[in-house]
């Protein structure tokens, strides 16, 4: 049986520079998971700037091509010839991106996009199996038609923003949803709705998520199995609690200990932990390193010995 | 250190009376009075971290836009004062002229704002924008101006050589921390930081806060600090000041605010932040905030309020004290309980 | 939309000024509907008549009546500008658009052409257009040749702003909705181009009468048609002045300077209402 998805061994450089000076900047280096079909999951990828986590999503939806290795959907690449087989790719991996006010323009009404993803993708063509489909995948985020129709992206709120985006992303019925950052950008009290709904997209709709963040501590209520990167290398990667509970990695230990938590409040612990940053900075130029398995089922990369 | 008890409250370095700040707009076919500061009461004290919480839209940008003495029309302040104390001088900024605002500008109030890259000019060398911001509040010329700089990088651990690099050179950590010793070189007494970790990585992040905390003790300044991630509140501020729709609905020090909150929202706020370790469903909040060109009336979090009965659709909630330094703005202020257990879960930790 | 209007009269001087103007010129323009008289013809009316009660505008050497030949003119010439001005901006918008949009090659190969017409000197052009067609260049063709020419100054302009659209977020999420190229530039950049549009066409309207007049002047078109530009022609072949015939040059001088001034005014303070920013400024001011 095909995966869903298979990342195998996938690197992406860039040059970066004029005609006379060039340099290359690893953006991903030797990536490799795969989710399978029939099982939804929320894959949970962690990383900070520069760790090359967009680039690896960019990658998986086909908007660049990887320097070596192969991504494949349903043993297919994700890279595509002509216009059609790009369309069935996109009828079957949608992506959800930080920005939820950029998501629409400002220019235009919202339900445009629902709309084109309804007559496009599910080959709707009455005004009402349109609007029959653009309400149904609203209702599974928990807004209406009636409410969003004819409304302009500046009255609507960054998290009913998001709601629509993934609504929209939602109407083709896709086994697999990129997730991009998607609660950055929303204020902290409706970030917690968006949340529960990925969730509710894995338990109840059987949807894959592949969830890309920089906050642990949604990453932990939510995942299933994270990999964290640092500088484009898989640090760790495997079950998210285990790894989240007690993190191996020096890198892993760096961002759980970095995590501001409301415990203690008032009292303030802001202690950086040095000795930490130290270590995971050094390993960054280690020659030799390989991902080693654990018996809990992760990965983790460790070094040859100086 | 625990700064969840305050002394007899020293003097208030801001004090704020029933400010009001509309943005209004009566041109072209368009006639709208935004009150996006809607009479908000509330002081600093000396050597203290405020920390504003409010989402988008909330009004708290215009609030911090109207005390940097930074609004511009259609902002207007139409009521209340916003009242300085610098040693002997006191300054109003609601009604402050030009050459009083920029007597105090920089050298006793300044501030750090959100996305660094927008106040460091890209074409600018970083020692030539020292120059440009605090040599004239400074009032000292070439070396003696360059010595000074120098020693306060090395307080943000940044080397001289910073002084010759252009910002796209330097990494988002080191920007901010440029911003930050831009607004703190002349030592001013009070600064208002707006955001100031939002775009950065985790890591860098709590060295940054750490820095701001570190650099306010030596100081003895005032920091408003305005996020709307609590859990950054939890560990700055020394009291939090929750702000909804343009009104302040809620005020605590730290430890009581996020362990017995007595506003609704503040509850709500409190109670969805994730945590690792638990994996309990989190309360999420309903709706959306108020438009503030048309808000609700009564107490304007009635729609989204579980507790909400009938006064509160029609009668604004006064912000009375119900506990030592603690006030807040709700009818059903004695029923409002934590909504998730807050005793923190101890689980091992990995780092000594 | 009227709201809209009133209040710029009210705040905008410039708009109300330019607006003023331009409504007397067209106001002018559509009374030559209501004609008495064929413009073309000559010696209807006494000739060299002074501006008085019978005739508003005096008539001139060819025994015209010089208020229905500056109605007639205002009208033609009015028409002319508008024609090119919309045919180069159909021009402008596409090759923008694609160029924007596309990038690669197309992007190339039309910004090649673009540059040529940019460096290409107009006047000499027309001028030649003129030698080789003779009689066959008429209004029309005019209008066309000039439209050719009229492009590429703003094509490069809306190439920039759809080369900044394509990198937003929104332009990702029409892809991903499954909307054609054709679609998206249509229908969610074209709006962003708008604005430029309406602002760039009555300023090359501006440049295109102005064009216009001055090969008239010169007598490189029909001047048995009557424009601002043939009145002038004229007026200098029978040496006007000279005669003391001065209303002649003063009339359609003052109406084409009326006409300049009214457009210009609109151009500018359409473009300082249809930017935000700027429009900000002065409701708050």
């Amino acid at each position: 049986m095909t995966a869903l998805l298979d990342i195998s061994h996938v690197s992406k450089s860039f040059q970066m520079g004029g005609i006379l000076s060039r340099r290359r900047v690893d953006a991903v280096q030797d990536v490799s998971f795969t989710l399978e079909v029939g099982k939804p999951e929320i894959f949970t990828i962690i990383g900070e700037s520069g760790s090359g986590k967009t680039t690896l999503a960019r990658m998986i939806l086909g908007l660049e091509r990887p320097s070596a290795g192969e991504i494949r959907f349903r043993g297919e690449p994700v890279t595509h010839a002509n216009r059609a087989e790009r369309l069935k790719f996109m009828a079957n991996v949608q992506p959800v991106f930080q920005n939820p006010f950029e998501a629409f323009n400002p220019l235009k009404r919202v339900d445009r996009y629902l709309e084109s993803t309804a007559r496009r993708f599910l080959k709707a063509r009455s005004s009402a199996e349109v609007g029959a489909a653009m309400d149904g995948a609203l209702q599974k985020v928990g807004l209406s038609l009636a409410e969003v129709r004819g409304r302009f992206a500046h009255e609507l709120s960054g998290g009913q923003l998001q709601r629509v985006a993934i609504a929209r992303a939602l109407i083709p019925n896709p086994p697999l949803l990129i997730a991009d950052e998607p609660v950055s950008m929303v204020d902290a009290s409706l970030r917690m709705s968006i949340v529960n709904l990925l969730r509710k997209l894995r338990d109840d709709l059987g949807v894959s998520v592949i969830y890309i963040t920089h906050d642990l501590a949604t990453a932990y209520y939510i995942s299933d199995r994270i990999v964290i990167m640092q500088k484009g290398k898989v640090v760790e990667m495997g079950p998210a609690r285990a790894i989240l509970d007690r993190p191996e990695h020096p890198y892993s230990q760096l961002l759980k200990a970095s995590v501001l938590s409301a415990d203690d409040a008032g009292a303030g612990k802001l202690g950086a932990a040095a000795d930490l940053m130290a270590l995971s900075d050094s390993l960054l130029s280690a020659p030799r390193s390989s991902l080693a398995e654990r018996p809990d089922g992760r990965l983790v990369r460790v070094y040859a010995a100086a | 250190m625990d700064r969840r008890s305050r002394g007899p409250a020293t003097t208030d370095i801001l004090e704020v009376k029933n400010l009001k700040a509309y943005y209004l707009m009566n041109y072209f076919g368009i006639s709208r009075e935004v009150r996006a500061v809607d009479d908000i009461t509330m002081n600093v004290r000396k050597n203290e971290v405020y920390g504003i919480a409010g989402e988008s839209s909330s009004g708290k940008t215009s609030f911090i836009k109207v005390l940097a003495a930074a609004i511009r029309p259609p902002l207007r302040v139409v009521g209340g004062s916003a009242t300085f104390s610098f040693g002997n001088q006191t300054v109003d900024v609601g009604s402050a002229s030009p050459e009083e605002i920029e007597a105090i500008r920089w050298r006793h109030l300044s501030y750090i704002m959100q996305g660094s890259m927008s106040v460091l000019n890209p074409v600018r060398r970083i020692g030539r924008i020292f120059e440009d911001f605090a040599m004239r509040p400074l009032g000292l010329t070439g070396s003696a101006f360059r010595q000074r700089v120098i020693e306060h990088l090395g307080h943000l651990k940044l080397g001289p050589e910073v002084l010759t690099a252009y910002p796209h050179e330097l990494s988002g950590g080191m920007r901010q921390r440029v911003t930050i010793g831009l607004a703190t070189v002349c030592k001013p007494e009070f600064i208002i930081a707006d955001e100031p970790t939002t775009a950065l990585d985790v890591v860098v992040q709590k060295d940054v806060l750490a820095l701001i905390r570190n650099l306010q003790r030596e100081m003895g300044s005032s920091i408003i600090f305005v996020t709307h991630d609590m859990s950054v509140h939890a560990n700055m501020a020394d009291r939090v000041g929750i702000i909804y729709a343009g009104r302040l609905v809620e005020e605590a020090p730290t430890r009581e605010l996020f362990q017995s909150p007595k506003h609704p929202y503040t509850a709500h706020l409190v109670a969805s932040l994730p945590r690792i370790g638990d994996t309990t469903q989190r309360p999420a909040l309903e709706g959306r905030p108020p438009n503030l060109a048309e808000p609700p009336p009564g107490c304007r979090f009635h729609p989204r309020c579980p507790l909400a009965i009938d006064i509160c659709r029609k009668e604004v909630p006064p912000l009375e004290t119900v506990a030592p330094d603690h006030r807040t703005a709700c009818w059903r202020w004695r029923e409002v309980e934590p909504l998730v257990p807050v005793a923190p879960v101890r689980t091992a930790e990995v780092i000594a | 939309m009227f709201a809209v209007i009133k209040d710029l009269i009210r705040y905008n001087a410039e708009f109300a000024i330019g607006l003023l103007l331009s409504s007397i010129i067209v106001l002018l323009a559509l009374l030559s509907f209501f004609s008495p008289i064929d413009p073309t013809r000559v010696y209807s009316v006494l000739p060299d008549v002074p501006p008085s009660a019978d005739f508003w505008f005096g008539t001139n050497s060819r025994g015209q009546d010089l208020f229905w030949q500056v109605t007639f003119a205002l009208r033609n010439s009015l028409t002319f500008g508008l024609i090119v001005a919309v045919l180069s901006r159909v021009i402008s918008i596409t090759v923008g658009l694609l160029s924007g949009y596309l990038g690669g090659w197309v992007d190339r190969g039309l910004m090649f052409v673009n540059d040529i017409f940019v460096a290409v000197p107009v006047f000499p052009i027309l001028v030649l257009f003129y030698f080789v067609l003779r009689d066959k260049l008429d209004s029309t063709m005019l209008a066309l040749i000039m439209a050719c020419m009229g492009w590429p100054f703003d094509a490069r302009l809306i190439r920039s702003v759809t080369l900044g659209l394509k990198h937003r977020e929104f332009t990702r999420h029409a892809v991903f909705a499954g909307m054609s190229t054709r679609k998206i530039l249509l229908e969610e950049h074209l709006p962003y181009v708008m604005p430029i549009i309406f602002s760039t066409a009555l300023a090359n309207m501006i440049w295109s009468i102005g064009l216009e007049v001055t090969l008239a002047v010169l007598g490189f078109t029909d001047s048995n048609v009557p424009t601002i530009g043939t009145m002038l022609y004229w007026a200098n072949k029978h040496s006007a002045l000279v005669v003391g015939v001065w209303w002649w040059i003063l009339i359609p001088v003052v109406f084409v300077v009326i006409m300049f001034v009214g457009l210009f005014l609109l151009a500018v303070s359409l473009n300082e209402y249809i930017d935000p920013r700027s429009r900000l400024r002065r409701m708050g001011a």
